[in-house]
């Protein structure tokens, strides 16, 4: 078992996706710096459309996710409700 | 030379406003809609209670028969504060305006029959009244209501329907060669014409309604979800086979707009019935006596345009409420 990970900008709209990043992933592991925060979780994390929206509010782009993403490790599948990040 | 870098972590000393931290029982960083939201309402040290009601402070959580634990749980779905508010509003009126621009170069409204031109004057143009008074009767719930997290939403529906009387006042210029008589004409008929009077009544003893989350449930629910449901679900659609599929058009920011409002309204539904039975009990008294009212007052309209089939229609913005209020947790 190996960690996948997933760092974004500490802003106010990259906090909705760590809050939903965090309800639906229950093993995910939180570590906060000054302007970033990275996440970590064990083989699989994923970031679904329908939870972010309704953290944020409105109609979300799963490729919306670029603007807060600083750096990922794992395999990348992604589509239209889902950006999963796994080891293949 | 040697450089050693080294990196020093600041730890802010609070991550929100300490009345925040204390309702959510940690210092956690809190969103730009929970800053401008949550217990912002004045609740202490009001010194006299206001002269023009002397049973209530000035503001008061009796002034509805709704009960609330909290009534920040009547948050907005869409968590809109000032900016982000405006923000989206004035992206739907650029489009708005680009589909004005696009039906005059195109002069999309030449192949509009005279017929039907005259029937969309008469039943849209008048509507602007109805949005006039819907601005009105959210302006008296922003005053008296309770909680930011309600009436800050319920300030933003003022603006909203301000502007959707001047998007149907836009209309009607439109159709009318940028001749304001049209509007005139439409006030006239609002006042006078007996088909609109069943409308007018609703709308003008709605402004009047003391108990302000019935004002809530009238408006921007009950008959909302008729007349909007009716006009411009239905009845802008009637002129398809007479070129007149141009009018949906002009709606668009309508019915963009009606998405996200239903939303936010049929939230704030679910949250109070979910409080408490008592609570179900009168919303859901509130949500008959005023839709059946609405179908009622929208009845001689919907068979001025669509004549036999008119009461279909009528029924049918009936059902979607009642599987809207189904969905909010209503019978």
């Amino acid at each position: 078992m190996s960690n996948v990970s997933i760092t974004l900008q500490n802003t106010d709209e990259a906090r909705s996706i760590i809050n939903a990043i965090v309800s639906d992933n229950p093993k995910a592991e939180i570590q906060q710096f000054p302007a970033m925060v990275k996440i970590d979780c064990p083989d699989r994390l994923s970031i679904n459309r329908e939870t972010v929206e309704a953290n944020i509010g409105r109609d979300w782009d799963v490729q919306e996710i670029h603007l807060s993403l600083i750096s990922l490790s794992g395999n990348i599948d992604e589509d239209d409700d889902a950006f999963v990040l796994a080891w293949n | 030379m040697q450089l050693d870098l080294k990196t020093m972590d600041f730890k802010p000393k609070r991550q929100t406003f300490s009345h925040l931290a204390r309702r959510f029982g940690e210092d956690r960083a809190a969103s730009r809609y929970e800053e401008a939201t949550y217990d912002i309402q004045a609740d202490v040290h009001f010194h006299y209670r206001p002269t023009w009601a002397p049973e209530f402070e000035i503001f008061d959580t009796a002034r509805t028969q709704i009960k609330m634990d909290d009534w920040y749980k009547l948050t907005d779905p869409r968590q809109y504060y000032y900016a982000v508010y405006n923000i989206n509003r004035s992206k739907m009126n650029e489009a708005a305006e680009r589909n004005f621009d696009f039906i005059e170069n195109a002069n999309l409204l030449a192949n509009t029959s005279p017929d039907w031109m005259t029937k969309l004057k008469t039943f849209l143009v008048p509507l602007r009244h109805y949005e006039w008074g819907a601005n009105t009767v959210n302006a008296g719930i922003t005053a008296y209501g309770y909680g930011t997290a309600l009436t800050q939403a319920t300030c933003f529906a003022m603006g909203d329907r301000l502007g959707l009387a001047q998007l149907l006042s836009r209309i009607g210029l439109a159709l009318n060669n940028n001749d304001p008589e049209v509007l005139d004409a439409g006030r006239e008929a609002w006042v006078n014409d007996d088909m609109w009077q069943g409308l007018r009544k609703l709308v003008e003893d709605t402004m009047v309604i003391e108990d302000w989350f019935e004002a809530f449930v009238a408006q921007n629910v009950a008959m909302d979800a008729i007349v909007h449901g009716v006009a411009y679900d239905s009845l802008v659609h009637e002129g398809a086979a007479e070129g007149g599929s141009v009018a949906v058009m002009m709606c668009e920011f309508i019915n963009d707009w009606r998405k996200e409002y239903t939303r936010w309204a049929d939230s704030i539904i679910k949250t109070a019935a979910a409080e408490s039975d008592d609570n179900k009990t009168v919303l859901q008294g509130w949500v008959n006596t005023y839709a059946e009212r609405a179908e009622q007052a929208m009845r001689p309209v919907a068979e001025y345009v669509a004549a036999s089939h008119g009461d279909d229609i009528v029924q049918a913005a009936r059902t979607n409420l009642d599987g809207r209020m189904a969905k909010a947790g209503l019978s």
